[in-house]
């Protein structure tokens, strides 16, 4: 579904990533976990082109885009657009449209991108805000919401575009604790539906019960393992010093296990 | 004449009444005719600004920051005198007057249309291209709705100069209230009264129109 091959990105001097390879199958979820500056977001960015790698290749579904290739042309702003619109992004954010009510940020995938007649771009959006259980806050502008459902409402965005892939961003690192859940569980939901998934996330449990594959992150390339044997019995010795710092940090972890 | 010794005697101004009506037109005409052409200007340069290729953003920089740091009394003084030397071509006052205050507010304009397009969150343009959003279509329906309203403040103070702004093309002899007031004064030698009364008519325009302009900023405030 999605694969990664040899994926390198600089910002200036400082390089990113470094040779980043990557394969998730149809259906399965990959859950990125890594110290902060590792590379995981940017990772996430390249997928969807937000960010344009410097030499590597990513195919997502049968679109394929190589890079660094100084006998093939730079992909248009119109080839990007349509590479995008095939998989779906939330962000950390949110970066909900604050000028449009929740029902109009979701319709404005398949109203705008798509071109759908209102009516058909509404009945997409409402089916997708009931989705979230949202459907009472359709008419609710980003700012009267709280976190948790500004979140939501973002992952209904997203899949309004009917994407192939979803590429979750640190999507409850914003979020009060009590909010983390409701987001959490939508996320769960759309797995057990068998949507294609890339989670950065800091909640190790979370990617242990969700995840088919976690992918360890660490200076800019990818360790990667089942989950059960990566964050119970790391080989990797920076894996285990992350998850070490990690499970003093939460403390319970281990426990909840 | 000493302080203590003038007699204020505003009467004879009323004789006047409509040589004054008729600067007050030209100067409210060159207000919104500029404002309106200023924004056009101020629109396509503030745009394209934002393009990524130098070959587009260095003159419209050039531009912007010459009209923006010079006065624009010098800017219309050599625009009617010296631009005609440099290009052959004589300018007829009223064109230099219009052509130098469009110009001078355009620059104003497009770096507030720039500064509010780029006041808009970097996660906007991620959100909108992510859902496959082409450039243009991240303009239209995400950034500029938002931008616009960040715009409306500084574009309504900028305005409510450019009224101001007006008054130095009296200096190449176009008829705005104020050299209305100064053919006033030299057939009559009562500078004091001509120009207190040019002054309370600037005030009597511009003053409802800051109020207004202070409850459009509030309620853009309340609105977010």
């Amino acid at each position: 579904m999605i694969e990664i091959a040899d994926l390198w990105k600089a910002f200036g001097p400082h390089q990113v990533l470094k040779g980043v390879s990557l394969r998730v199958e149809r259906g399965s979820v990959v859950a990125i976990i890594g110290p902060s500056g590792s590379g995981k977001s940017t990772l996430l960015r390249c997928i969807n082109l937000l960010e344009d790698p410097d030499r590597g290749c990513i195919r997502v579904g049968d679109r394929e885009m190589h890079f660094g290739d100084s006998n093939r042309a730079t992909p248009g702003d119109r080839e990007l657009a349509a590479f995008r619109a095939a998989t779906g992004m939330v962000f950390q954010h949110f970066n909900l449209f604050p000028h449009m009510t929740a029902l109009h940020n979701v319709m404005a995938g398949p109203s705008i991108v798509r071109r759908l007649p209102g009516r058909e771009a509404e009945d997409i959006a409402r089916g997708l805000l009931a989705k979230v259980g949202l459907a009472d806050k359709a008419a609710a502008y980003p700012s009267h919401l709280s976190g948790g459902q500004r979140q939501r409402v973002a992952i209904a965005r997203a899949l309004a575009m009917n994407p192939s892939v979803m590429l979750c961003d640190e999507v409850t690192s914003a979020l009060d604790p009590e909010l983390v859940g409701e987001v959490l569980g939508v996320i769960e939901q759309l797995a057990e539906e068998g949507m294609t998934m890339v989670i950065v996330t800091h909640e190790v449990a979370f990617a242990h019960e969700v995840a088919d594959l976690v992918a360890f992150m660490s200076d800019g390339v990818i360790v990667e393992s089942p989950p059960s044997q990566l964050l119970e019995h790391p080989e990797n010795p920076r894996t285990r010093s992350f998850l070490a710092r990690f499970h003093r940090f939460v403390g319970s972890f281990s426990g909840t296990q | 004449m000493t302080g203590a010794g003038y007699t204020w005697d505003f009467s004879f101004l009323w004789a006047y009444r409509s040589l004054i009506l008729t600067g007050l037109e030209v100067t409210i005409a060159y207000t919104i005719g500029t404002i309106v052409l200023g924004l056009v200007v101020g629109l396509v340069t503030g745009l394209l600004r934002l393009s990524r290729n130098p070959i587009i953003t260095a003159p419209l920089v050039a531009y912007v920051e010459i009209f923006r740091c010079t006065p624009l009394l010098v800017q219309i003084v050599w625009f009617y005198y010296a631009l005609p030397v440099v290009i052959g071509v004589d300018i007829p006052a009223h064109v230099a007057a219009t052509l130098v205050l469009s110009l001078y507010t355009g620059a104003f304009y497009a770096e507030i249309i720039r500064g509010g397009v780029n006041s808009i969150e970097r996660g906007q343009w991620d959100a909108a291209r992510a859902i496959g959003m082409r450039r243009g279509q991240v303009m239209r329906h995400v950034i500029l709705p938002q931008a616009v309203k960040r715009m409306i403040p500084p574009f309504m103070n900028q305005s409510i100069i450019q009224l101001k702004n007006t008054s130095l093309v009296s200096t190449i002899a176009v008829a705005d209230l104020l050299y209305e007031g100064t053919i006033i004064t030299a057939a009559t030698y009562r500078p004091l009264e001509v120009y207190t009364m040019v002054a309370i008519i600037y005030f009597i325009v511009l003053f409802p129109l800051t109020i207004a302009a202070q409850q459009v900023e509030r309620r853009l405030a309340r609105a977010d």
